[in-house]
């Protein structure tokens, strides 16, 4: 990943770009609208979804309750297993204890599995800061990165790009990295995936290290779990000497047992699949089989933070399946890269004002990038309810409050901005609680009808844009009621 | 029974034809509707674009207005899930601030009582032939909040198939949001607009004449685009619909 969110402008203004371009539209309601049948295909198989989904939300509701003891076996466990266990508190500790242990080895170069945790940190530059390269092998990541471009999506960060635009990056780009496109590459699927796979070959057979996240830790073994369809990322875990995890701590399950809510939710709400791919699970180390050194780096990052509220905290038990996603109708057509954040869409609108705070432009505009419409809670296997939450952070954005950051309790002021709004805001609900004041206002929009103009000036424009503004009535319904008696006078 | 309409503040100062055609349904169908004059607004707009504080007024205004009602009747999805789901949500934030119970207990008994139009209808009255009479090639557009959050499933549509003269044809990804969603109509008002645009163009493709919806609010982000692109079809709400008779046809 070699762009970066910093300085990113609004959803909104961001949103504008994507919607106005046509082959994004197009992209995006293919790949999305194709998943999300499958999604609804997969799991109306399976009889007792249901609960499956409830076990899941109480299994992570229990997990985070108990984290700080979770935590605790979990390093006791890893390191009875062979492992190291390091514990960064945000990004830039993380960032420091891979590079550092990086260097320990005398390496240069690392295989990445795909990872939402080192995307989060932006681990790839803080390496290249330290004259590390950084090599993703997922072939979505891979497109990724060739093409200088950020992800787009959480499972398919390169849904934003077509077979073309693909054969192009490959073409274009594959030789700076490595080796290059094979002559005359069209853009088939098959052909594509053959470009890549030579071209992440050479990569796997030479890498000493790989860096890897987990979807699942165990604390009661110190098993961790990574999810793949690929098999690139078994490679990153098995071929080098030495391997970092990096892991947001609410990765955590209690049990080995637990794992078998989560194989059957995951794989159906993510790609659609019974049965996930390429499952790889690893205990600390084993001699003359695998890596020889493995590193856990728990990362916080602004989860405990997050923890701390009550109403927010169940964005935590997020297990980064997409559904919600491929589901959500503002997602479709604003794209990801709007959401100005490795973690887009109706779970990026919850998670990143709350893992980064609301201070910056684009996090004080992400929990109203939604119209609410209540789609992904739907489809969320762990029954996050993402509306509840958006709201939730609106408060925080427009009242401001106390909240912990890095620890610490704050009070957040009030974002600016919104002025006006809580002015009318006010005013309305002054309004509304005097039915009087209601019917004065009502009575002169309906006296001032046919003043009406069709279009708005200034912020109305937002609305009437686009949209023709509904004619006013001539009396509003309450002076008809009361004129007629309810109708009864009415003449017929 | 005493029944209430709570037609909302967007239909009493906007869409009074919505509130007439309700009336004319109800008392059709046998029940005597008041509609308490002191009403005003439920809070849904000032909590759902984060002026939960603001909102609570309101809705101990329109606990203390609907309080004496058995039955509390909306002809909006959104503004029924406003008090079912969220007024009791606003009691239990209340109580966890340090609050007391005070708001929980005001708002508590309206919230079983509220019924969105089409639920009253067919579960209350148990009917879904009103005896209406409506001519016309429709399609229907679940509206979010009736859809997820009250749960409101087919009784529009039962609704709908039993009407006189009414052709229903299904809508293409009707379930998919139409972009109105409150402030964020002009918050977002790019993506809204473009979520607007195709759910109008998946209601032309259907050749409906009318596309109908049980909130108007909806219906005034879908008909307000709908006009502006210059199709031939009209947003209508539901009630108008099953208020339409063989001898007073609605318009």
């Amino acid at each position: 990943m070699s762009g970066t969110f910093i300085g990113m402008p609004a959803f909104p203004q961001a949103a504008r770009a994507s919607v106005h371009d046509a082959t994004l539209r197009g992209n995006l309601r293919h790949a999305t609208h194709t998943i999300r049948g499958k999604r609804e295909q997969a799991v109306a198989e399976v009889a007792d979804w249901a609960e499956l989904r409830e076990a899941g939300k109480r299994i992570k509701d229990h997990v985070l309750r108990h984290l700080d003891r979770y935590l605790v076996q979990l390093e006791e466990s890893v390191t009875a297993a062979g492992g190291v266990v390091h514990w960064a508190a945000d990004a830039e500790e993380a960032n420091r204890i891979v590079a550092r242990l990086v260097k320990e080895t005398g390496e240069r170069e690392v295989v990445k599995v795909k990872s939402m945790a080192t995307q989060e940190i932006g681990l790839n530059e803080a390496l290249q800061a330290e004259g590390i390269r950084a090599y993703e092998t997922d072939l979505a990541e891979l497109i990724v990165q060739l093409g200088r471009d950020r992800p787009s999506h959480i499972l398919v960060p390169a849904i934003h790009r077509n077979r073309g635009e693909i054969r192009d990056i490959f073409t274009r780009e594959m030789g700076e990295w490595g080796r290059p496109a094979p002559e005359g590459l069209t853009d088939s699927p098959a052909e594509l995936a053959e470009a890549a796979r030579l071209h992440l070959r050479e990569k796997f057979l030479r890498a000493k290290v790989g860096i890897s996240g987990a979807n699942f830790m165990v604390a009661e073994t110190g098993t961790l779990v990574v999810v793949e369809s690929e098999g690139n990322g078994r490679m990153c875990l098995t071929l080098p000497e030495t391997l970092i995890s990096v892991v947001g701590i609410e990765k955590t399950v209690p049990s080995w047992r637990d794992l078998e809510v989560f194989l059957q939710t995951l794989p159906r709400s993510s790609t659609a699949e019974r049965m996930n791919p390429y499952t790889s699970m690893w205990t600390g180390t084993r001699d003359e089989d695998g890596p020889r050194a493995f590193h856990l780096v728990l990362l916080d990052n602004g989860r405990t933070d997050t923890l701390a509220d009550e109403v927010g905290r169940q964005a935590l038990r997020c297990i980064r399946c997409s559904a919600c996603l491929n589901v959500c109708p503002v997602y479709e057509r604003a794209g990801g890269h709007a959401y100005g954040s490795v973690y887009p869409g109706p779970i990026g609108a919850i998670l990143s004002p709350q893992l980064r705070g609301t201070r910056s432009e684009i996090d004080a505009s992400l929990p109203y990038a939604s119209s609410l419409c209540g789609a992904c809670y739907e489809v969320c296997p762990v029954a996050i309810d993402i509306p509840e939450v958006l709201v939730h952070l609106r408060e925080r954005v427009v009242e401001g409050g106390p909240v912990i950051r890095e620890g610490n309790k704050v009070v957040l002021r009030p974002a600016k901005g919104h002025a006006a709004e809580r002015a009318a805001m006010r005013a309305a609900r002054w309004a509304l609680t005097r039915p009087g004041a209601l019917r004065t206002a009502q009575r002169l929009a309906s006296r001032t009808r046919r003043l009406r103009p069709r279009t708005l000036p200034g912020p109305g424009r937002a609305w009437s844009g686009t949209r023709d503004l509904p004619p006013v009535p001539p009396e509003p319904f309450r002076d008809w009621w009361q004129r007629t008696r309810g109708g009864k006078d009415e003449a017929k | 029974m005493r029944v209430a309409l709570f037609l909302t503040c967007v239909n009493d100062t906007l869409c009074p034809d919505t509130g007439r055609a309700v009336v004319k349904l109800l008392t059709r169908l046998g029940v005597d509707v008041d509609f308490p004059m002191d009403q005003t607004c439920c809070g849904q707009a000032h909590y759902n674009t984060g002026y939960r504080h603001e909102a609570e007024p309101l809705a101990e205004h329109f606990a203390k207005v609907f309080g004496e009602y058995e039955a509390i009747v909306t002809p909006s999805g959104s503004c029924g899930a406003m008090v079912r789901e969220l007024y009791p949500r606003m009691g239990e934030r209340a109580r966890a601030e340090g609050r007391g119970d005070s708001l929980a207990v005001t708002l508590a008994p309206v919230v079983p009582r509220t019924y969105e139009l089409t639920e009253f209808l067919v579960d209350v009255l148990g009917v879904t032939d009103v005896g209406a009479y409506y001519p016309h090639k429709v399609t229907y557009h679940p509206t979010c909040h009736g859809l997820r959050s009250l749960g409101l499933g087919d009784r529009p549509r039962r609704l709908l198939q039993a009407v006189e003269g009414l052709e229903l044809v299904e809508l293409p990804g009707a379930e998919e949001c139409c972009g109105f969603g409150g402030t964020f109509a002009v918050k977002n008002s790019d993506v809204s607009a473009a979520m607007g645009a195709d759910k109008v163009r998946s209601a032309e493709s259907t050749g409906a004449q009318v596309l109908c919806a049980a909130d108007n609010s909806c219906l005034m982000h879908i008909g307000g685009t709908m006009s502006r692109v210059g199709t031939g079809m009209r947003a209508v709400h539901l009630a108008e619909i099953l208020a339409s008779t063989r001898e007073e046809p609605a318009a």
